[in-house]
């Protein structure tokens, strides 16, 4: 079975690649197609999580969904694969659904673990906000599944992987990017494994830096609760919760957040969920593993020094 | 400005998620039903605000049966000129694409918005669908936009930052948060929504590519550790042995 796998590699292979490549690995026999100027050295990483074949289109740089729609029908009907296996990231949505569409393939959107097939061909995904977990059936010839970053660990299927560029006709289209306003370096927040959080209950923006100390000693990612973002506290791509970011972090602390039922919503996929209330009847505290009922300006501090006392313990 | 916003009904935020008939379908016992978020607050307000600065029509469409009609309803009591509604169930994202790009096509709309999810089935599949059906650009996840003549200007959420993008209609989008405010209908809207049309129409052939063979609900979290405030070496001892996420 062949199986076309798209990923994107900037300056490392990211967690979400090493993903969607050892997903595909467990389908069949791996071609990635990406794009760009990233170095052969990197791109051969790939070979680590059970890439075969990598094709490369070195003239195209940058995300634009038709060209890559076409790019991976081409790299499809080269390969004459059965499954397309792709990010559900920020590109991934707007590219899976144009693929499985130009395929005529099924697609998942969101898939969270590996396919059952002893009965047809089904996958879950989350729905209702994570709330629930649909198992959704794929019936056509050809399939398309986007992955929810962090949803299986990638292991090690190492293959020597062979690099071919690849330049097919991508055709030429209406949009054209103007500007690229970065929001620094950090890991963004839909792919980030840690994440400190807060709200309301740190009663105002200048008091945001014992947030992002803890945040900076763990190496973590910040975010915040909806009516934090919509007063301007902070910026609103931090908003997580059913009307912003959905996260699935492995760590999520949550400060001074009352843990409303929307707010849950975004981050019921985290693995394990910290939350320090003032109020030991937060609702919060029922979506925990670990609760701490005490005064965020007094524990957040001391959990930042904590932090560092294992980190250097650790060196 | 011709502009088509797609809507779709969602149960409320706070609806209690249980299943029905062996776990196959969604209990609907005692759940209020809304205009999905990002359709109402995000695509369907700036399609209004653009409209009522440059003049123009909103036409919302719907794939659905009349149980959706009371949530169209409230999309023209928000302000749509008229609405229509393909009158099927919205079980598989490409039926739904298909019917409402079969309907798009020689509507000659500028630009085709939806939310950039649905909070029940958080696809994000029908925009890019539709915009592969036409052929056209998709914009995914755009948090501004503005249009000047046939030229659109959008800023839209990329991996690591915000791009700005410059498209030429027709074309369609997803609309994600910052796009507009929420609008709270008035009287008078919801008066004149009553006689606004809603045309009802029947869909076109579409094989279903996927169905929900079943739904299970999550694990529940097993129970809370509490630590104490003063303890904060044992919270870091717990995340690092017990838990193993640092
Ligand atoms: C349709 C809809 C969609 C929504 N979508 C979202 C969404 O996506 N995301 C979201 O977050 N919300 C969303 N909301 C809003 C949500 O209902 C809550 O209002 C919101 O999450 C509350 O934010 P908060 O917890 O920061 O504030 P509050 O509810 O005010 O809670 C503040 C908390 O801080 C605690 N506190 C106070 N002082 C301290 C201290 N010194 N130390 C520690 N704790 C302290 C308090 O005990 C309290 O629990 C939505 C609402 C609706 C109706």
């Amino acid at each position: 079975m062949s199986v076309v796998v798209f990923v994107e590699v900037k300056n490392k292979v990211s967690k979400a690649a090493m993903e969607a490549v050892y997903y595909g690995s467990q389908l069949g026999s791996v071609t990635v197609v990406t794009y760009g100027d990233t170095s052969e050295e990197i791109l051969k990483e790939l070979g680590n999580y059970g890439a075969e074949n990598i094709l490369v289109c070195r003239s195209l740089n940058e995300s634009n969904d038709q060209a890559l729609t076409n790019l991976i029908v081409a790299a499809v009907e080269k390969t004459n694969a059965e499954f397309v296996v792709l990010a559900q990231d920020q590109t991934g949505k707007g590219v899976g659904p144009r693929i499985s569409a130009k395929l005529n393939a099924g697609h998942i959107s969101g898939a969270i673990d590996l396919p059952e097939t002893s009965n047809g061909f089904v996958v879950k995904t989350n729905v209702y906000s994570g709330k629930a977990i649909a198992h959704v059936a794929l019936h056509s010839a050809k399939k398309v599944i986007s992955i929810l970053p962090n949803s299986l660990a990638p292991q090690l299927n190492q293959k020597d992987a062979n690099l071919e560029e690849f330049s097919p006709d991508l055709g030429t289209f209406g949009i054209k990017v103007k500007e690229l306003k970065s929001q620094g370096d950090g890991v963004p927040l839909p792919e980030a494994e840690l994440v400190v959080s807060a709200g309301r209950g740190l009663k105002g923006p200048e008091n945001w830096g014992i947030v992002e100390d803890l945040a900076d000693v763990l190496g973590a990612t910040t975010a915040c609760s909806r009516p934090v973002a919509d007063i301007g506290w902070r910026p609103h791509h931090e908003h997580v919760g059913q009307t912003g970011v959905a996260i699935r972090p492995n760590l999520y602390i949550a400060a001074g957040i009352s843990g409303a039922i929307q707010h849950l919503a975004g981050v019921n996929g985290s693995k394990v969920i910290v939350v320090i209330n003032t109020d030991p009847e937060a609702p919060f505290f029922k979506a925990a593993d670990y609760g701490i009922v005490g005064d965020a300006f007094e524990v957040l501090p001391r959990l930042t020094e904590a932090v560092k006392k294992f980190s250097a313990s650790q060196n | 400005m011709k502009l088509l916003v797609c809507i779709s009904k969602v149960p409320d935020t706070t609806s209690k998620i249980n299943f029905v008939d062996n776990n196959t379908k969604f209990d609907e016992n005692g759940v209020q039903y809304i205009v999905n978020p990002y359709d109402e607050w995000y695509a369907l307000v700036r399609a209004l605000e653009l409209v009522e600065a440059q003049g123009g029509s909103v036409t919302t469409i719907t794939v659905g049966t009349a149980s959706d009609d009371p949530t169209i309803r409230k999309a023209l009591a928000i302000g749509a000129n008229d609405a229509v509604r393909i009158d099927a169930d919205p079980s598989d994202p490409h039926f739904v694409a298909k019917q409402i790009a079969e309907y798009a096509k020689n509507e000659n709309y500028d630009i085709i918005l939806t939310g950039k999810e649905t909070i029940n089935y958080n696809g994000s599949q029908i925009g890019g669908m539709i915009a592969e059906m036409l052929n056209t650009p998709f914009v995914s996840l755009a948090t501004k936009l503005d249009v000047n003549n046939n030229v659109a200007t959008l800023e839209r959420d990329v991996k690591g930052g915000v791009e700005v993008v410059e498209v030429v209609t027709p074309f369609v989008l997803s609309a994600a948060k910052g796009m507009a405010e929420q609008r709270i209908p008035n009287m008078r809207g919801i008066m004149a929504a009553r006689t606004k049309p809603l045309n009802v129409i029947s869909p076109v052939e579409q094989e279903p590519l996927s169905s929900v063979v079943k739904f299970e609900l999550p694990d529940a979290k097993s129970g809370c550790k509490y630590i104490e405030p003063e303890n904060m070496d044992e919270l870091v001892e717990l995340l690092h042995n017990e838990a193993k996420v640092i």
